[in-house]
């Protein structure tokens, strides 16, 4: 299989406080890889790192191939990596059909944006009901819905999703991670899930990377990952 | 308190609700306008009460005033309190909203009614300095169309991007002083300053714009402010430059290939330039507005990292909003030069930023409509009230209190234009 992603020894740094040490991971074409780990752990700081908006200060970011290091937010998103920020970060004014079309922004196929609204309607059918609704009208998990179907609009190879979980019922936190897995499996979209649910997390992805104090710990496949002690005790709380 | 509210509404009658609208009940509504009386009569009694005539030194006790202002405040602290009561009421019942806006939507709705408006419109606007005939009015309602101009070019900063800009004078002064100077020096005419002054609004809102790209809100908007009053005291004080605070005069008119035109014909001729420029402006920021670009403004005054992860460039577009609004500024600055003839740094005040802020947001953010009625408001009614001069400017602030307390979207609000998706779904087709 081949690497779509991989980030070789990087460092990344608020001013002059580190939050990453030596990071080193990669994600093969199609797969779903986890990222678990305590808060401050450095998860949500490895996404940003990968999309731009913080710049590893040593190391490298590849994406199929090319290293995207230094390149500008746009530019990548440009090249077919999407975030799902954390904290959900809808536009509350603009309404659902607009948030959409603010996924799209990238993309000139008319065509295309029409098609990848319906497949977001029958993704989430709430959010057609809500179209045109303010953003900021809708509860908190139609909120994530709506952001994860706003950066499927822009049709990412991969998709980053920062805690899809945070905050929302578990009957909906299923509801979301049915959809991640079928994202996954129907359009082969390379998933970097970032979960403090570990358990979940862990279900649903291939493999899986535990992270502590800004380092990669353990990795293996997600089966090996359930089964090992120190994670069980650490993160399943069993 | 609402349910209360509307409670006493329905069991009691208009008199009852007026009397007790935004209290429990009546009594207490009484005891709080006699306090509001009481304090008012506190507040205005050293301007209202006392005078003092400094030449024969006496001083003239006006107590009947002072009865006067308690019994106003008294029953206009019923008034205000009832508007308010039932704006809550309005709001938290029916769609937002009102009589004015659901017209303009029905008119606009219908092709035939909007061809006959825009026509009688055009009939009107392009008739009026020979339907008057009078240089005073056709005077003002070029100041008017000026600040229309210097409006929607603040409302692609403010109202689409969401940058509080309070120095937006400053290009508008650079607008008026490249015409000037220019003018002055190389005997450049209006026509080819124009464009000029346009490019170098837009050059100074790129200036401007670099350092303030990572400030948001409060600190945009000092220093913006900030900004605005460099260029003023530059213009005040680079005299060898500028001719500082005296000036620079004789600035000429627009030519008309060559002809000469009297006083008036003039600014007859100033007015449909005014009117061109105008309505090009109206064009271009409604294209814009609903333009890959203006989206990207809409969602970056929202959140600026959702924005980002979306692709959106977020240098480019603010530095686009910064200069694009100027430009419209720098050109609205060549006409007012080639108007007055004669311009000073005092043209350029603070004040002036926050007048074009006001006929933003009384207008109504990012709403070419609401700008327009907001400027025709704001600038045709201090001109018509002259003849009660000394209460203009407490007009003008009540304007902008009761505006900002009942519509605080702006008298005319934004509507976005929605792009139509055929979506085949049976739930959404419930909706349509």
């Amino acid at each position: 299989m081949t690497k779509i992603l991989e980030l070789k020894n990087v460092d990344s740094f608020y001013g002059n406080i580190q939050a990453l040490y030596d990071i080193n991971l990669h994600i093969d074409q199609g797969e779903i890889i986890t990222l678990i780990g305590a808060n401050g752990a450095g998860k949500s700081t490895t996404l940003m790192t990968v999309c731009g908006v913080v710049q590893a200060r040593n190391g490298q970011v590849m994406y199929d191939g090319e290293e995207i290091t230094k390149e500008a937010p746009n530019k990548i998103v440009a090249q077919g990596i999407c975030q799902v920020p954390e904290g959900r970060l809808i536009f509350p004014e603009l309404t659902v059909q607009e948030n959409l079309d603010m996924g799209a922004f990238m993309r000139n196929d008319k065509e295309g944006i029409k098609r990848d609204m319906e497949y977001s309607f029958d993704l989430f059918p709430i959010l057609a009901e809500r179209r045109k609704q303010q953003g900021g009208t809708l509860s908190g998990g139609e909120q994530q819905m709506l952001a994860i179907a706003r950066a499927l609009m822009a049709k990412p190879r991969l998709l980053l999703l920062d805690e899809p979980s945070m905050g929302l019922a578990p009957l909906i936190v299923k509801q979301i991670f049915d959809i991640i897995k079928k994202v996954n499996a129907e359009h082969n979209t390379t998933i970097f899930l970032v979960e403090q649910n570990a358990n979940l997390a862990l279900k649903i992805a291939h493999r899986g990377y535990v992270m502590e104090n800004g380092r990669i710990v353990l990795t293996d496949t997600c089966d090996k990952l359930l089964a090992d002690e120190q994670v069980k005790k650490a993160y399943l709380g069993l | 308190m609402n349910n209360q509210i509307n409670e006493n509404s329905q069991n009691q009658g208009f008199i009852s609700f007026f009397l007790s609208a935004g209290c429990a009940d009546s009594a207490t509504a009484l005891k709080k306008s006699c306090l509001v009386a009481l304090w008012f009569v506190f507040l205005t009694f050293p301007i209202m009460a006392v005078r003092v005539n400094t030449i024969e030194n006496t001083v003239t006790w006006r107590l009947m005033n002072m009865v006067n202002v308690a019994v106003a405040v008294f029953f206009g602290s019923y008034v205000w309190r009832w508007l308010l009561a039932r704006k809550e009421m309005s709001s938290a019942e029916t769609s937002k909203e009102t009589l004015i806006e659901s017209l303009l939507s029905k008119i606009l709705d219908d092709k035939i009614l909007k061809s006959v408006s825009f026509s009688l419109i055009a009939i009107m606007v392009v008739a009026f300095p020979f339907a008057l005939d009078n240089i005073y009015l056709t005077n003002i309602m070029i100041s008017c169309l000026i600040y229309i101009v210097l409006g929607l070019g603040l409302n692609i900063v403010v109202g689409l991007a969401g940058l509080l800009d309070l120095g937006f004078v400053a290009f508008y002064a650079i607008g008026a002083y490249a015409y000037a100077l220019l003018n002055m020096h190389f005997q450049l005419g209006f026509w080819t300053v124009l464009p000029l002054g346009a490019l170098l609004g837009a050059i100074t809102g790129l200036i401007l714009g670099f350092p303030v790209l990572r400030l948001r809100g409060d600190y945009l908007a000092i220093v913006t402010l900030g900004f605005g009053e460099i260029i003023r005291l530059v213009l005040q004080n680079w005299g060898t430059v500028t001719m500082g605070p005296s000036g620079i005069a004789n600035i000429a008119r627009p030519g008309f290939f060559g002809m000469d035109f009297s006083l008036q014909q003039n600014l007859i001729y100033l007015y449909y330039i005014m009117v061109f420029l105008v309505s090009i402006t109206i064009f271009f920021v409604n294209r814009l507005q609903n333009s890959r670009i203006g989206r990207a403004w809409l969602a970056l005054k929202e959140d600026e990292i959702a924005c980002q992860a979306m692709g959106v460039d977020k240098v480019k577009t603010k530095l686009l909003a910064f200069s694009l609004g100027a430009t419209w500024a720098g050109m609205a600055g060549v006409v007012f030069a080639a108007k007055t003839t004669f311009i000073n740094p005092d043209s350029f005040t603070f004040w002036e930023s926050a007048i074009i802020l006001s006929v933003v947001v009384i207008g109504g953010m990012g709403s070419i409509r609401g700008v327009i009625a907001g400027s025709i408001i704001l600038i045709l009614v201090p001109e018509y009230l002259r003849n009660f001069a000394e209460f203009r400017m407490l007009l003008f602030g009540a304007i902008m209190v009761l505006v900002m307390v009942f519509r605080p979207q702006g008298l005319i609000s934004a509507k976005r234009k929605i792009y139509h998706y055929k979506v085949s779904n049976t739930a959404s087709a419930g909706n349509e």
